[in-house]
C-alpha cells in the first residue's frame, strides 16, 4: 500500500519487516520518533534507555542471544555511545545490529553540528544514508542484511530533513527470521588484548570487502544526464552527493546533470567514483557539512569542486545550491526575483518556557539570588533567555553536575560565590549521576538542582527512569531521588515546590551557603502533561495594578502591559500563581494560592 | 504538471499538523507525488512554526525556498508577514487575522506591526484574510482555526469538495467530524 509516511516512521517500519525485535534507545531531536513509532509494534520490544551508551550496549546483548537489535540517537548521543560502537566494530554481531543517528545541520535542535560520518570512518563501521522515507524503510531492512553477511553493526545517518519529512512509501509485510543461536565464542566476543588483536585485521578486511560491495550497489548509482550529457554551459558537468543534498540537485538541475548518488558513505567506493569522473568534465561534490567525499576524491587524485563553492555551515537548500553552483554548471548566474518583504521590523519569536512551566519560578529565584548557573541540556536551557538570562553555561547532557565540582574547587577562595548547577530530571539519569558521585565522592561544596518536571521534556514528553512509566505507558521500576542522592552520601537532600517563590529563595539561599555538598530536588511535573489539573487563569483587578510591571520579571509569555496595566491572556493563563507572589499590590486575582 | 508549494506557517500548538496532514492525505488520494516537511522539538515551545507542503509529479527537495510558495497559509498574521520573502510572485496568501503577541512585543521591547494586511497587499501580494477564530468558534471549537483555512485554501485548488470530505473523514476523529465539516465550510463561503 501507498502512503505518505515521516522519514523516521518509514525506518521504523522497515526494522518491523526486517524483523527487528528489540529497540533501545534515548529520545534526540531528530531522531526520537523511530523509536516511538517502533513502540506502536506489538512484535517489537521496546525501550527507552537512560542514555545512548546503554542502549547501544543493550543492543548489543540482544543481538548476541541472537535477536535482530536496534538503537536510534541523535549525533550527539553517538558520542556518549562511542565507546561500545568502537569495539563492537571488532566484534561484530550475532543478530543483526542497526543503529540510527540522525545529525542535524543547521541546529534546529542541538547544541553542535557534527557531522556523524566522521564517528562511521573512525569506528570502520558501514554507513547508509536514505535521502526519502522510501529509502529509509528499505535501507534499513537492508542494513539489517549487511549487518549479519558481513559480521557488523551498520548505521544509518538520517538528518533533520529525512527524519522530519513525509515522503511516499510502500510498506510490505514482516519477515521474522529465526532466533540465531547464542553460541560461547571467547575469541570473538572477548575483547582483550590478545583477541582484539586478531580481530583488528578482521575489521580491515571487512571494510575492504564492504568497498568491493560498494562499487556493485544499486544503493549507489549513477543518474545519467539526458541527450548529449552537456549542461547549458557546453560541460559535462557530474555531481556526486547523497541524502537531502541528492534532492536538492535534483530540483535544479533535473537531467541537466550526471548525478553519482552514494546511499552508502562509508565506506566510500573507487573504481565507481573514477569512472564517473572519466564522463564528466567538471566534478562537484555537494554534501552538507564537512567535505567528506570531497576529502575522498581528492585521495584518488581527481580535482572536485565542493567546499570551495559550497558552505561547510548550516543546512543546504535548493536556492542555495543555485546560488552556488549556477554559474559553473549553467555558465551564468542566476537571478533571483525580488523577494517580498513588509518593511516593518518582524519582532522574532524565539521559543520560550510555556506559561505554567515549573522550571521558571526556580530560575526567577537563581536570577535574582544573582547565582551563576551551569546549565544543561532540556526545555531548561530557555532559563537563558531574557528576561531571566539566569543560565551560564550550556555544554552537553550531564556537564552541569561535573563541571560545578571544577568550578567550586577552581574559586574556592571566593568567599561570596553562589554558584549552582541546574539538571533536568531525565539528564539526571543520562549523565548526571556520575557527575554527582564525584562531588560525592571529592566532597566539594556544589549545590546540584534537579529540575523534576517528572518527563523528558523537550524531544516531546518521553518516560524515564525516575517517572514510573515505560515508552508504552504501562507501570515500571521507578527510581526515588532523594534516596538515590542520600544512598551518594549527600546529607543535604531537600525538595521544593518551583511554584512556591518563598521556598525556593530560602533552599537556594541555604544550601548555598553550606559547606558541604548539597542537592535541591525542584519538583513539580510539566504544565503539558495531559494529567496535570490546571487552576483557573488569573485575572488582572485594573483598579490594583499600579502598572510596576513586576510580574513582568519572570517572561510568562501569558503576561504582556496594555495601556499601562498588567494583561493577563486567558487561553494560556494555567494560574500557576507565581506571577501573583510578585505582585506588591494583590491586583493579580482569581487563583486559590496552593500549599507549598 | 510542475511542483505546487503551500507553506503552513504559525505558532507552536495551533494545530498546523492536522492541516499538513489534511493536505497531505488529499493530495495524495488526488494521485500527486507529495512531500510535507514539518518542524519538531525545540521550536515547538511557542516559537514560529513552519510546515512545508509540496505536490506535482515528481517531488524532490522537502522544503520551499524564498521566493517559491505558491500559497502561505498562516494561521496568525505577524507570522504571515514573517514568512512572505517566501512567496512566489502572482502567489496567494490566506491568513487568520489573529495577532498573538511573541515575546518581545510583551515585554515591551517591540511593538506589533500595525496594518499588515494593507502592507503585505501594498508590495503587490495577493492577500485573504478572514476572522477565522470567530468562524472556528461559530464552527464549535476555537480549535478547528486549522480546518476553516483549509476551507477557504479549497478556493483556489482545483480538486473537487468530495475529496477534501473525504480526505477529512479519514483524519479527523469521527466525533468531531461534523463540527469540522461546519468549519470547512464556514472558512470555505467567508
Amino acid at each position: 500500500m501507498k502512503e505518505l509516511m515521516l522519514g523516521n516512521k518509514a525506518f521504523a517500519r522497515g526494522l518491523y519487516e526486517a524483523g527487528c525485535s528489540f529497540v533501545s534507545s534515548y529520545p534526540g531531536t531528530p531522531s526520537t520518533e523511530v523509536t516511538e513509532e517502533a513502540a506502536k509494534y506489538d512484535e517489537i520490544y521496546c525501550e527507552w534507555a537512560p542514555n545512548e551508551k546503554v542502549a547501544m550496549e543493550a543492543a548489543f546483548g540482544a543481538s548476541l542471544a541472537g535477536r535482530r537489535s536496534f538503537c536510534g540517537m541523535k549525533h550527539v548521543g553517538l558520542n556518549v555511545a562511542a565507546d561500545p560502537l568502537y569495539t563492537m566494530s571488532y566484534t561484530g554481531v550475532n543478530g543483526g545490529v542497526v543503529i540510527c543517528v540522525a545529525d542535524d545541520a543547521g541546529m534546529h535542535s542541538s547544541q553542535n553540528e557534527q557531522d556523524s560520518r566522521h564517528h562511521a570512518i573512525a569506528s570502520k563501521v558501514p554507513m547508509l544514508e536514505p535521502s526519502d522515507s522510501a529509502e529509509a524503510l528499505t535501507f534499513a531492512k537492508l542494513a539489517y542484511e549487511i549487518s549479519e553477511e558481513y559480521d557488523t553493526p551498520v548505521i544509518m545517518k538520517m538528518c533533520t530533513r529525512v527524519a522530519h519529512s513525509q515522503s511516499v512509501v510502500e510498506t510490505s509485510e514482516r519477515v521474522l527470521p529465526e532466533r540465531k543461536a547464542y553460541e560461547k565464542n571467547i575469541p570473538k566476543y572477548v575483547m582483550m588484548p590478545g583477541n582484539a588483536i586478531r580481530r583488528h585485521p578482521f575489521v580491515e578486511d571487512r571494510m575492504a570487502r564492504l568497498a568491493a560491495w560498494a562499487e556493485k550497489s544499486e544503493i549507489n548509482r549513477v543518474e545519467s544526464a539526458a541527450g548529449s550529457g552537456k549542461s547549458p554551459s557546453g560541460r559535462k558537468v557530474g555531481i556526486i552527493t547523497s541524502s537531502t543534498s541528492y534532492q536538492y540537485v535534483k530540483e535544479v538541475f533535473g537531467n541537466t546533470v550526471s548525478v553519482l548518488k552514494l546511499g552508502m558513505v562509508n565506506p566510500l567506493p573507487r573504481d565507481l567514483i573514477l569512472s564517473f569522473a572519466k564522463d564528466n568534465e567538471v566534478l562537484i561534490v555537494v554534501e552538507e557539512l564537512d567535505p567528506i567525499i570531497e576529502t575522498h576524491c581528492k585521495s584518488l587524485g581527481l580535482s572536485v569542486h565542493g567546499k570551495d563553492l559550497l558552505p561547510i555551515c548550516g543546512e543546504f537548500s535548493q536556492n542555495l545550491i543555485r546560488e552556488c553552483l549556477a554559474s559553473f554548471v549553467w555558465g551564468q548566474s542566476h537571478e533571483a526575483d525580488r523577494e517580498l518583504t513588509v518593511s516593518d521590523q518582524i519582532p522574532m519569536r524565539p521559543p520560550v518556557m510555556c506559561a505554567g512551566c515549573p522550571h521558571r519560578g526556580l530560575f526567577y529565584t537563581l536570577s535574582k539570588q544573582k547565582c551563576t548557573v551551569l546549565g544543561d541540556i532540556g526545555c531548561y536551557t530557555l532559563g537563558a533567555v531574557a528576561p531571566l538570562s539566569a543560565i551560564d553555561m550550556t555544554l552537553c547532557m550531564g556537564a552541569s553536575v561535573s563541571a560545578i565540582h571544577g568550578f567550586n574547587v577552581a574559586s574556592k577562595e571566593d568567599e561570596d560565590k553562589r554558584v549552582v548547577a541546574v539538571i533536568g530530571d531525565s539528564t539526571f539519569m543520562h549523565s548526571g549521576m556520575t557527575g554527582l558521585a564525584n562531588i560525592a565522592y571529592n566532597q566539594s561544596d556544589s549545590t546540584v538542582i534537579i529540575l523534576d518536571n517528572s518527563i523528558t521534556g523537550m524531544t516531546g514528553h518521553q518516560q524515564n527512569p525516575t517517572t514510573g512509566y515505560n515508552i508504552k505507558g504501562d507501570p515500571a521500576g521507578k527510581i526515588d531521588l532523594e534516596a538515590l542522592c542520600r544512598s551518594m552520601g549527600f546529607e543535604r537532600v531537600r525538595v521544593v515546590d518551583p511554584y512556591d517563590l518563598k521556598a525556593c529563595e530560602e533552599a537556594v539561599k541555604e544550601e548555598v551557603a553550606a559547606k558541604e555538598p548539597s542537592v535541591i530536588i525542584s519538583r513539580r511535573p510539566c504544565a503539558l502533561l495531559k494529567y496535570v489539573k490546571h487552576n483557573p487563569p488569573l485575572t488582572v483587578n485594573k483598579d490594583k495594578c499600579v502598572g510596576c510591571k513586576s510580574c513582568m520579571k519572570i517572561g510568562c509569555p501569558a503576561i504582556s502591559m496594555k495601556d499601562g496595566k498588567a494583561h493577563i491572556d486567558t487561553t494560556l493563563c494555567v494560574g500557576c500563581g507565581v506571577c501573583q507572589q510578585l505582585c506588591p499590590v494583590g491586583a493579580l486575582e482569581g487563583c486559590k494560592k496552593e500549599e507549598g | 504538471m510542475e511542483t505546487k508549494n503551500v507553506m503552513i506557517v504559525g505558532v507552536g500548538g495551533q494545530g498546523s499538523l492536522l492541516a499538513s496532514k489534511l493536505l497531505g492525505k488529499l493530495l495524495l488520494d488526488e494521485g500527486y507525488d507529495v512531500k510535507v516537511s514539518e518542524v519538531h522539538g525545540m521550536s515547538q515551545r511557542g516559537g514560529s512554526v513552519v510546515t512545508y507542503v509540496r505536490f506535482g509529479d515528481k517531488v524532490y527537495s522537502p522544503v520551499i525556498d524564498k521566493g517559491q510558495a505558491d500559497y502561505i497559509v498562516s494561521f496568525e498574521l505577524l507570522e504571515a508577514a514573517r514568512w512572505l520573502p517566501y512567496l512566489k510572485k502572482d502567489g496567494q496568501v490566506v491568513t487568520n487575522i489573529q495577532q498573538i503577541d511573541p515575546m518581545p512585543v510583551i515585554t515591551g521591547a517591540m511593538e506589533y506591526p500595525k496594518d499588515l494586511v494593507d502592507k503585505m497587499k501594498a508590495l503587490g501580494a495577493k492577500v485573504d484574510a478572514l476572522d477565522c477564530l470567530a468562524l472556528a468558534e461559530q464552527a464549535g471549537s476555537a480549535k478547528a482555526v486549522n480546518i476553516v483555512l483549509m476551507g477557504r485554501l479549497s478556493h483556489y485548488f482545483d480538486i473537487p469538495k468530495d475529496a477534501w470530505m473525504k480526505a477529512m473523514e479519514q483524519i479527523v476523529p469521527a466525533k468531531f467530524l461534523e463540527m469540522n465539516k461546519k468549519a470547512f465550510e464556514l472558512g470555505e463561503k467567508a
